[in-house]
């Protein structure tokens, strides 16, 4: 699905990630973790499009073909889609004609016929349910006064709307209280299946407890420094970070 | 010649084609002695320092209309609002076109200035009201001097006006280039309640130039509703002078619409002359190419307990300039006066430019005074959340630009309206949004 492979990128002349090399197929879960500043949102950024970054060597690969021409909404189309870590506020756009302008700008694109209103609201209802978001919440201005909660929670509301085949949540966990948390992984994991791909970008394990994920990688300085299953989260979560540091420096 | 001289040495002519034996003839020969004194504005003047007049004077302005021009309402019916039933005064290069209009005199007088300015029936409203609140300044009195038609308002105590009111001047292009001085009288009673949509519209590139004066009163607890279409073409010019003399717990609004035109400068002018009193200002500027808007605007808070709003959103390409010099009088008497103003600029281009200046000058102690004012660009980080979501660059930033618009609109209150205005601004940003917000 995604497929990364020493990625180079820098920001305003500085060198954020460093040959990264990263293998996501279809039907997988990966999470990655790392301390702050090792460059995981850089990563979700880029892989999402954000036209900042310069990427200076390697590629990204989705389903084999090179998207790193691609503008930002031209990878959506693809069925990139992108959980924000900070969510922006669009005031005077409600989360309804935002959703709806999303998926008919992506039926346009894929060359398919907008969405019919019937079928655009039951499809509304139907996820707002699964994220159990009340209905008033919809009609109001885009993320403008949300909690950090329902933020989080709009965001998961729009990848089930989007139906990706690439989700990656940015530290979709922070802002959440328990039985937020709880109604999001479980959100995700209703719309994990065989053809798609998830991986989450978090500090901490308490996410990895609900969102189970196949691999767990470690980002620090710029790449990927380990990986292996579910356990390492739980040993880092234990441990910290340091000794990975330590090993690395070593 | 200059068209100064044009205009001063024209009025004698003027004056034999209208009754010179009325109140009014004495008020224009003083307005003519004024604009001879005062003339036209120049930079040099501080509330004119942004926008210069010299391009827009320069043409030889044919001054009257020489002949009576007809439009087929088909080939001019986009410039109304037809799917709502409204009055409708429409003046076709200066000249009422009755075959275009829709009057009334059913408990309420929606006609015309040249009836009012020469009917008895109407020498009261006209000896009350007439020239009352407009200034002395160089344009308004040559609108003054030259004042013969125009839109005629009268709503009695206690009425509502049935159905809004469309006030519409076309220029046809058949001089070279028009002069034109609408002079609207608009007063509302006691309790009375008026909606008024306002257009300007050229139909050809002739060079136009229309200095117009629109005064109002509202009466004690009146409701006023003024809104102003500002669409026109790129060789029409508009200084457009609005005075609204309000009184207790009345309440007036004024939105403006300019999308376009050569040079458009709004002189808005509120007084306030009782208590309870609310005044809203609100206004969308959306101007490309070398286009040009300055809103000037005043309100004069004099007694306590009032209230005025304002609130206006420019976006700003190419070479576009646009002018926001916004004052705000309040009077020692005038305790517990909230005045609050906003100004917000997007320039969507490095050479786009906006002059934002708020003037308040506060005299009384106990007042809740604000005034904010904003420039920026585009956040590319709202930019980049939509295009994430499958939205392309053109209707992303067009989405960002409504959102940014988007309460002033919500202010309007005919809904037919506010979709026309929605449709006007996709049509400007060259989208297709598929619903009004």
């Amino acid at each position: 699905m995604l497929e990364i492979k020493d990625l180079h990128a820098s920001v305003e002349g500085k060198e954020i990630l460093k040959g990264l090399n990263l293998n996501v197929k279809a039907g997988e879960i990966h999470a990655i973790m790392g301390p702050n500043g090792a460059g995981k949102s850089t990563l979700a950024s880029i892989v999402a499009g954000k036209e900042e970054y310069e990427v200076t060597k390697g590629g990204i690969l989705l389903e084999g073909e090179d998207i790193e021409e691609l503008a930002a909404e031209e990878r959506a189309h693809k069925g990139v889609f992108l959980s924000f870590q900070y969510p922006v506020e669009i005031p005077g756009v409600t989360v309804t004609n935002f959703m709806k302008t999303a998926i008919n700008e992506t039926r346009k694109a894929q060359g398919l016929e907008e969405m019919p209103a019937k079928d655009m609201l039951k499809k509304i209802r139907e996820k707002s349910e699964l994220l159990e978001i009340d209905r008033k919440f919809l009609s109001r201005s885009l993320n403008e006064g949300f909690s950090g909660g329902e933020k989080k929670r709009n965001e998961i509301f729009q990848m089930a709307m989007m139906e990706p085949k690439l989700a990656i949540l940015d530290e979709t966990d922070s802002g959440l209280d328990i039985d937020a948390l709880r109604i999001v992984a479980n959100g995700v994991n209703k719309l994990k299946s065989e053809d798609n791909a998830i991986v989450v970008i978090t500090h901490y394990q308490r996410l990895l407890d609900y969102i189970v994920p196949d691999f767990v990688h470690v980002l620090y300085d710029g790449k990927i420094v380990k990986s292996g299953t579910k356990e390492l989260a739980l040993e880092l979560e234990e441990k910290g970070y340091d000794w990975i540091k330590e090993e690395i420096n070593a | 010649m200059e068209l100064k001289d044009k205009l001063v040495s024209s009025f004698l002519a003027f004056e034999n084609t209208v009754d010179v034996d009325t109140a009014v003839h004495d008020i224009r020969s003083q307005a003519i002695k004024t604009f001879e004194e005062k003339g036209f504005p120049t930079k040099k003047e501080e509330a004119w320092k942004y926008t210069s007049l010299n391009t827009v004077l320069k043409h030889d302005y044919s001054i009257f209309p020489k002949e009576e021009n007809a439009l087929d309402f088909k080939d001019i019916k986009k410039y109304f609002l037809h799917d709502l039933d409204t009055y409708k005064i429409v003046f076709i290069d200066g000249k009422y076109s009755s075959h275009l209009s829709e009057t009334t005199h059913d408990k309420i007088d929606v006609c015309l200035m040249s009836s009012a300015l020469t009917h008895e029936k109407y020498r009261l409203i006209i000896e009350n009201y007439f020239n009352k609140v407009a200034p002395k300044d160089g344009l308004t009195s040559l609108n003054t001097a030259f004042s013969r038609e125009g839109a005629y308002i009268y709503i009695p105590k206690n009425k509502l006006a049935d159905k809004p009111i469309q006030i519409i001047h076309f220029s046809t292009g058949n001089e070279a280039a028009q002069m034109l001085q609408p002079r609207n009288l608009i007063v509302v009673g006691e309790n009375s309640h008026v909606q008024i949509i306002e257009r300007h519209q050229s139909l050809t590139d002739n060079p136009v130039l229309t200095n117009a004066v629109t005064e109002i009163f509202a009466d004690k607890r009146a409701i006023v509703d003024y809104y102003k279409i500002q669409n026109d073409n790129q060789n029409a010019s508009l200084i457009d002078n609005t005075y609204i003399e309000q009184h207790a717990q009345s309440v007036a609004s004024v939105h403006t619409f300019a999308f376009g035109g050569n040079i458009t400068r709004n002189n808005l002018n509120f007084y306030q002359k009782g208590e309870g009193i609310d005044s809203i200002l609100n206004g969308i500027t959306i101007i490309e190419g070398k286009q040009h808007v300055d809103h000037n605007t005043l309100v004069h808070h004099t007694e306590p307990n009032c209230e005025s709003h304002q609130d206006y959103k420019g976006i700003f390409g190419e070479k576009a300039t646009g002018v926001f010099n916004g004052k705000i009088i309040v009077n020692k008497e005038a305790q517990k006066t909230n005045a609050f103003q906003s100004n917000n600029n997007i320039l969507l281009s490095d050479k786009a430019t906006i002059n934002s200046k708020p003037q308040l000058e506060i005299f009384a102690d106990d007042v809740k005074c604000s005034h904010g004012c904003t420039i920026g660009q585009l956040d590319d980080n709202a930019l980049f959340y939509m295009k994430s979501r499958g939205i392309g660059e053109k209707e992303a930033r067009a989405l960002l630009m409504y959102a940014f618009a988007n309460n002033v609109l919500s202010s309007v209150k005919i809904p037919q309206l506010k979709s026309r205005i929605n449709k006007l601004i996709a049509t400007k940003l060259g989208v297709n949004i598929g619903f009004d917000l």
